[in-house]
């Protein structure tokens, strides 16, 4: 048994180490790639925009690794925001960081139950997140309507990687023709 | 010999006067044993009160320990963290050494594995936040306010919304840190019936 583990390991040995400089040969093929894609990667080219599936990626080449936009910091103004249109739910206009919300607990409805509403001054949640779907309306919160970050999030002040033109309801029938509007 | 006759023989040895050591080896030997032993005594009373030493056995280490590793008390933006101490035991001596009895049930429990299992511990975990919510609400917070002083709170740095709940709860002192802020370094228990707020 002893001979054949030595013998076993002195091919591993072998086997490994003319691995090893089979990988370390590949680089020498094109040498003249890898200081190119250093430095510009934000940058897109026009070949590798219209190949690029991955706007994550921002348009960098698979062997090149992109330069990482600094992390977004949450607003924290506590400001209340527009909502771009009636049925939206309401953005948080609060850092929520560490709030636990699971089957044990909901944070959020420390401040915003509307029991507890009126000692901090937080918006109460509407009525409708108190009923069932058959319209009852429970003494707690609708287990439906439980999970708040399903519907209602934080906003950053990060950029978007995708610029977007909605215009709200409001704005399209202000600005439609005298004609339209009959 | 009986045991009665061991122990008077003990007891006439302590009580009657030194025959070979001087007064003054006994009064300096008596002082320096005095500093060897209260030594020794707090340097292990603060062993005991490392985070190491908390995070010693699995029920710790696995559960709460775990749990605070995400909190902002355990990793922020200036570094300054609080350890396990900090925040469950007693600064001052006699407060201290109190806690320090009562935590012998929590040897007892370590040896016969009250919560040496995740599911036991969570299945305990609402008796155990009791306690710690009961101690703290009693002593106003105290080991918040060690480092959470009101009086060097800057309200305005704070956002509105933290700050108007401050000035109009904390302030006023209807409320105490632990009313509102419960479960901010470990996960809370199931919270059926806990008032909050």
């Amino acid at each position: 048994m002893k001979p054949m583990q030595i013998l076993a390991f002195i091919i591993v040995l072998i086997v490994g180490v003319g691995l090893g400089r089979g990988c370390g040969n590949t680089p020498t093929h094109k040498p003249e790639a890898a200081p190119a894609a250093k430095g510009t990667v934000a940058v897109p080219t026009t070949t590798q925009a219209s190949k690029s599936i991955d706007a994550m990626r921002r348009g960098a080449d698979l062997k090149s690794e992109p330069e990482s936009l600094p992390l977004a910091r949450v607003e924290n103004t506590d400001i209340r925001r527009e909502r771009a249109y009636p049925m939206q739910p309401p953005t948080i206009p609060h850092a929520i960081d560490g709030y636990q919300v699971d089957q044990h607990a909901n944070r959020c409805m420390l401040c915003h139950g509307q029991a507890n509403s009126a000692q901090f001054q937080a918006p109460p949640v509407s009525v409708t997140h108190y009923m069932d779907r058959d319209s009852q309306v429970l003494a707690e919160i609708s287990p439906r309507r439980y999970f708040c970050v399903q519907c209602h999030v934080v906003q950053t002040d990060a950029q978007p990687l995708i610029a977007n033109d909605f215009t709200g309801a409001d704005a399209i029938l202000a600005a439609a023709p005298e004609t339209a509007k009959e | 010999m009986s045991w009665r006759e061991r122990i008077l023989r003990i007891w006439r040895i302590f009580n009657s006067p030194s025959r070979h050591f001087s007064l003054m080896f006994l009064t300096l030997g008596g002082f320096i044993a005095g500093i060897v032993f209260w030594g020794g005594f707090n340097t292990a009373l603060e062993v005991t009160n490392t985070e190491t030493f908390c995070t010693g056995c699995h029920e710790m280490q696995d559960n709460v320990f775990a749990e605070l590793k995400s909190t902002i008390h355990y990793s922020n933006r200036s570094g300054v963290r609080a350890t396990c101490p900090d925040c469950h035991v007693p600064h001052q001596w006699t407060d201290k050494i109190a806690r320090k009895m009562q935590a012998s049930k929590e040897v007892w429990g370590k040896v016969f594995g009250t919560i040496d299992t995740r599911e036991k511990f969570l299945a305990k975990r609402r008796e155990l936040a009791e306690h710690e919510w009961a101690r703290l609400k009693a002593n106003d917070s105290l080991e918040c306010r060690n480092c959470h002083d009101y009086g060097s709170m800057d309200i305005t740095r704070q956002s509105p919304r933290a700050g108007a709940i401050h000035e109009r709860h904390l302030l006023s002192g209807d409320k105490t840190c632990i009313d509102c802020h419960k479960g901010i370094a470990h996960q809370l228990p199931d919270m059926a019936g806990v008032p909050q707020g």
